[in-house]
């Protein structure tokens, strides 16, 4: 029961499935409804939840909402009588007994990641009803709606309610929640490939499961782009069956026409590293200027500031050229997509800020500069330029490094293929099922085994156990701590029956303002002060005040020394301070940055992708349709040093300035290659190799030390079998994780999900100002005192696919196990060259800080003789 | 010339630095206590204990195990030095209630570390009655030769006095390291906190300027197995 098939079956009958009223509306517009659409309608009809896979400009959207707007209309067959009562009956209906069933009530829902969208969908729903005068009341919810605006839709729903999944669990976790949903017929999911890759989805899964409890009749429409496994998506859409899998129906829209993707074939010398493409910006000046629009997506909101500044220096033609990206005003942003839509922009500088949300028409062009991190993401991406489903999206790559011109290639042959790389379906992190006990509790009181029972039909949740069940119920109740202290400040308690409910209003006022799954990097303030540089180097008490530049993340902040310069806000500043929420930088005249920024983007390569290029490598007759520059590169690496074989690892030492480096090439993302780094110091240390560094990039992971590695190998005291054992991920694993920086954000963002600790606070927990509070500080004490805390093993699971990119560093440890060919050389090898020209431009990393801070003392001292 | 280059040798076996004030040479231990030698006393600043279930009244459960883990690291550093006196600077308990909240074992450990020792706690803002069953004696301030002990710093020459929690964002290779550190100028200290839940001030904030006078002051930075010192102004 794959791909539903439309044609081994009767084609569906537009006459039979269509009323009258929407043929007629169709044909108005010179439309005739496609295939999918149809389907869907047919699915609908026999009351079938279905997963709609369609590229954009499928009309995707209305598809989702026909089933709709047929049964609102009333007219799902033509000889039924209309209903539903009119606005005067239904408000006549209207109590607050629960008891009373009403006709009419809450129809549809549908949620969107983003709630711009939402409101866009909502706009253009408004044609077709109001065209065809459908008695159809259709509204929005989100975070911006007007507090009477939402109590009023509580009491009198609208027909269809357009919101997002943090709404729908705000609307969950009060008790009038079976009221305003018992009613409910559909639920449309957009964009749900997007979804489903986070704790969103996590959290939407679980108000599913709320919901079909509510209303068993609810019937589901996922609207997703392409993705790997489209039957693991669809297990999303319906209530999972104990010990089974139950999956909707999947609808494929075919007939798309495959787009046309190049490779920009630059007259410039391809750099050997960076990722500003800035040797090719011309080119992409004279693409932007020979098209309608072009979008042009970078992976990092840094990035994004430099090209837009770059093209508007050389922008002699005055191009209307924008700037989109995430961390830019709402409003701002709002204003770039609106003069997008009227066709008033030749080019959009953008991040994956725009990956999603509405159709756009006019796009005739998409330039995605650097590296494409995965098939799935760039057909996304092309697949904004062109939305008449029936023409080709044409789309041009811009490598930005030799490396990234591999990774292009195999991405255009994958497209071509049609390969598909998107991740597999999560399973449930335990910090957000916490969330959603809460938020339970919130709402009615539950008993312990019903709400189990009915977490287990979520897909993502559908093998938790009982007894990780047990102990989030605990944790949000006392904490669960072995100590058990906390029984009388519990935020949860039974009464007789059983049932759990919120000890006190204020715990449920702090779930309300708290609730979602996605924290925002801590963010300070930017303020642009007078540089005090050029006087002794020493700094005095720092003035205070200064322009607001905006906001900047604290993670980068944190790897800057002052007298770095950086890009903020358009130009090139100098950073001198920190102190409390507020960077304070002047303005420098540098022309370029020292600090590139680059963060690494969120996304790291895919697997797949990765497996490509090192088949790539290994098939030197493929490298006849690379360019010039990047075969000859590859044919010097091959007579200096070797190209890895698609299954090997190589590993490189060679002496160059007084260190020793070894080089080696894993090709799994740079995450990945960073715990790797980590991990391989340690081991180095204890080899006494005196490491004193690493860089890791996507491809490659540098580390350089003291120690003579060529000659420590040679002698037999340093095995690289050993030392790329993946025992590496036991013990040393495990001491590493203790100081790690990454292991700490990744619980802190655990314990802020979970509501251990609150972001948002009512106005009198503001007045208080001990309201903060490091979550280092939790970690450490709780890493202690109990190390199976269900914090902590929820933070350990989401290091495994997250920051630190752990289970994709232990499939590389087996898959090379006894399959490393070691090279020593006597100088930088070809393909080491990007890797080695990173260091100083990426932060260099050990965590080893007794090390780091008696050096940079030592280093002060010598400063203070000399 | 700066106590980085003086902390060598036997010191470093101690994993401790040199802290000079007003001419008594302590030694600076890198769990964040001084221990004054000659009279055999240490001094440790800010502990507050229970801060774990101060929160948890107020809804927010952090783990509680924080009174036990400062008070474990006291030991340590108890069984390091063995001084016949300490000295707790201020704000041991988190608030009012916190000495009641005191687990029986963790009530025990404390006493336990009393035994043969003389122990003063100075009243700070967050305990500022405490009462005498605590073992050992309750002092809003104590003067011993040219040194004065009180909790909130005033800038006075020859004082050491807690309060403020400093702490620097060292610059090293490629990135910043931030801890909690002593702040002194050879005439008056800051001491870091101790209690395993205290957050810290930024050394570059005004509040130590105003104590200090200028940024003309050293930080000797906590690491984790010793004690580094750093200029002020070099740091963050």
């Amino acid at each position: 029961m794959s791909t539903l098939d439309l044609f081994s079956v009767a084609p569906p009958d537009a006459a039979d499935l269509l009323p009258r009223r929407f043929r007629d509306w169709f044909a108005s517009r010179g439309w005739a409804p496609r295939e999918h659409q149809l389907a869907l309608l047919a699915k609908a009809r026999e009351e079938r939840s279905a997963l709609l896979i369609a590229p954009t400009g499928a009309g995707k959207t209305l598809a989702g909402f026909l089933p709709t707007l047929v049964e609102l209309a009333g007219a799902g067959k033509e000889d039924a009588p209309a209903t539903r009562a009119t606005g005067e009956q239904r408000k006549a209906l209207i109590s607050t007994g629960r008891s009373v069933r009403r006709s009419g009530g809450l129809h549809t829902l549908y949620i969107s990641p983003l709630k711009a969208l939402a409101v866009d969908i909502a706009r253009n729903l408004e044609t077709p009803v109001a065209e065809m005068g459908l008695p159809i009341k259709i509204e929005t919810r989100t975070g911006d709606t007007p507090v009477s605006r939402r109590q009023r839709q509580r009491r009198y729903p609208p027909d269809i309610l357009l919101t997002t999944p943090e709404q729908l669990a705000l609307l969950l976790a009060s008790d009038d929640a079976p009221y305003l949903f018992s009613s409910l017929k559909r639920i449309v999911l957009d964009e749900l490939h997007a979804l489903v890759t986070s704790k969103r989805g996590d959290l939407l899964s679980l108000g599913l499961a709320r919901l079909w409890a509510i209303a068993p009749q609810l019937r589901a429409i996922g609207l997703s782009a392409t993705v790997a496994e489209p039957e693991q998506l669809a297990r999303f859409l319906v209530p999972q069956p104990g010990g089974k899998s139950a999956s909707a129906d999947v609808v494929t829209a075919g007939g798309a026409a495959p787009p046309v993707v190049e490779m920009l074939d630059t007259r410039e010398r391809l750099p050997w590293s960076g990722h500003s493409a800035r040797h090719a910006l011309p080119e992409v000046y004279e693409l932007i200027k020979r098209n309608k629009t072009t979008l042009v997506f970078v992976n990092t909101r840094s990035q994004a500031e430099m090209l837009f500044q770059d093209l508007w220096r050389m922008n002699d033609d005055g191009l209307a050229i924008a700037l989109h990206h995430g961390s830019l005003d709402v409003a701002q942003r709002r204003k770039v997509e609106d003069a997008m839509a009227a066709g008033r922009l030749r080019g959009v500088v953008c991040t994956s800020s725009l990956d999603l949300g509405v159709d756009w028409g006019d796009v005739d062009l998409v330039i995605n500069i650097g590296a494409p991190k995965g098939s799935s993401r760039l057909m996304q991406r092309i697949g904004r330029a062109n939305h008449r489903f029936d023409e080709a999206s044409r789309a041009v790559l811009v490598p930005a490094n030799r490396f990234e011109v591999l990774e292009c290639a195999v991405a255009i042959d994958a497209i071509a293929e049609n390969a598909q790389d998107t991740p597999p379906l999560r399973s449930g992190a335990l910090d957000v099922l916490a969330q959603h006990v809460l938020g339970c509790a919130c709402g009615k009181p539950f008993l312990s085994d019903e709400l189990y029972a009915e977490i287990l039909t979520a897909a993502p949740y559908a093998s938790l156990s009982r007894t990780d069940f047990d102990d989030v119920v605990e944790f949000v109740a006392t904490g669960g701590y072995a100590l058990k202290t906390y029984e009388r400040f519990a935020r949860i308690k039974q009464d007789k029956q059983g049932r759990w409910r919120v000890a006190n209003p204020k715990v449920r006022q702090s779930y309300r303002l708290n609730v979602g799954t996605i924290v925002e990097e801590t963010m300070l303030k930017v303020r642009l002060v007078r540089s005090r540089a050029g006087g002794t180097g020493s700094t005095g008490a720092i003035a205070r005040g200064g322009r607001m530049l905006g906001e900047i993340e604290e993670v980068f902040i944190e790897g800057l020394v002052v007298g770095d310069t950086f890009v903020f806000g358009g130009e090139v500043v100098r950073y001198e301070a920190l102190v409390e929420d507020q960077v304070y930088v002047s303005r420098a005249n540098d022309k370029d940055a020292k600090v590139p920024s680059y963060m690494g983007g969120k996304f790291p390569l895919s697997t797949y992708l990765a497996e490509r290029v090192r088949k790539l490598l290994d098939n030197s007759r493929a490298w006849n349709a690379l360019p010039d520059q990047v075969h000859d590169w590859l044919s010097l690496q091959r007579r200096f040093s070797r190209v890895p074989a698609v299954r090997e690892l190589l590993v490189e030492t060679f002496p160059r300035g007084g260190s020793h480096y070894l080089v080696c090439y894993p090709f799994e993302g740079r995450l990945a290659h960073q715990t790797l780094g980590m991990l391989l110091t340690r081991r180095l240390e204890r080899a006494r190799a005196r490491p004193l560094g690493f860089v890791a990039n996507e491809y490659a992971l540098a580390v350089w030390g003291v120690g003579d590695l060529s000659f420590l190998i040679r002698q037999g005291r340093l095995d690289l079998n050993a030392l790329f054992d993946p025992d590496m991920l036991g013990d040393d694993l495990e001491a590493w994780l203790a100081e790690s920086a990454l292991m700490k954000r990744t619980f802190r963002n655990c314990a802020i999900i979970s509501g251990l600790i609150a972001r948002r606070f009512t106005d009198e927990e503001k007045s208080r100002r001990q309201v903060l509070f490091s979550t280092d500080l939790i970690y450490d004490v709780l890493r202690k005192h109990q190390a199976d805390h269900v914090l902590l093993r929820t933070a350990r699971a989401d290091a495994a696919t997250g920051l630190l990119d752990l289970r994709r560093l232990g499939d590389m440890l087996s898959r090379i196990h006894g399959r490393i060919t070691h090279k020593p050389l006597d100088r930088v090898s070809p393909l080491a060259v990007p890797a080695l020209l990173e260091i100083g431009r990426e932060s260099v990393y050990g965590e080893a800080s007794d090390e780091l801070l008696a050096e940079a003392a030592e280093e002060l001292v010598r400063e203070a003789m000399t | 010339m700066t106590a980085g280059a003086q902390a060598s040798g036997d010191l470093d076996e101690m994993r401790v630095s040199r802290v000079t004030v007003a001419d008594v040479p302590f030694l600076a231990d890198f769990s964040g206590a001084l221990f004054w030698e000659e009279q055999r006393l240490l001094i440790v600043s800010d502990l507050h204990l229970e801060k774990g279930s101060s929160f948890a009244a107020r809804g927010v459960l952090l783990p509680p195990y924080d009174t036990v883990a400062t008070l474990s690291r006291l030991a340590a550093v108890i069984a390091r030095h063995d001084p016949r006196q300490v000295i707790a600077l201020g704000d041991s308990f988190h608030d009012r209630d916190a000495h009641r909240r005191l687990s029986e074992p963790d009530r025990e450990a404390l006493a336990a570390l009393q035994v043969r020792r003389n122990w003063i706690w100075i009243s700070g803002n967050h305990d500022p009655a405490l009462p005498p069953d605590l073992g050992g004696v309750v002092a809003s301030e104590v003067a011993i030769g040219p040194i004065v002990f009180r909790h909130e710093p005033t800038g006075a020459s020859g004082e050491i006095a807690g309060h403020l929690h400093p702490k620097a964002r060292v610059p090293t290779r490629g990135r910043s390291i931030e801890r909690r550190c002593f702040a002194s100028d050879g005439e008056r200290a800051v001491m870091p906190a101790f209690g395993a839940y205290t957050g810290g001030l930024s050394i570059r904030d005004v509040a130590f300027a105003r104590i200090f006078g200028s940024p003309g002051f050293m930080a000797h930075v906590l690491g984790d197995n010793r004690v580094h010192a750093f200029a002020a102004s070099r740091c963050y």
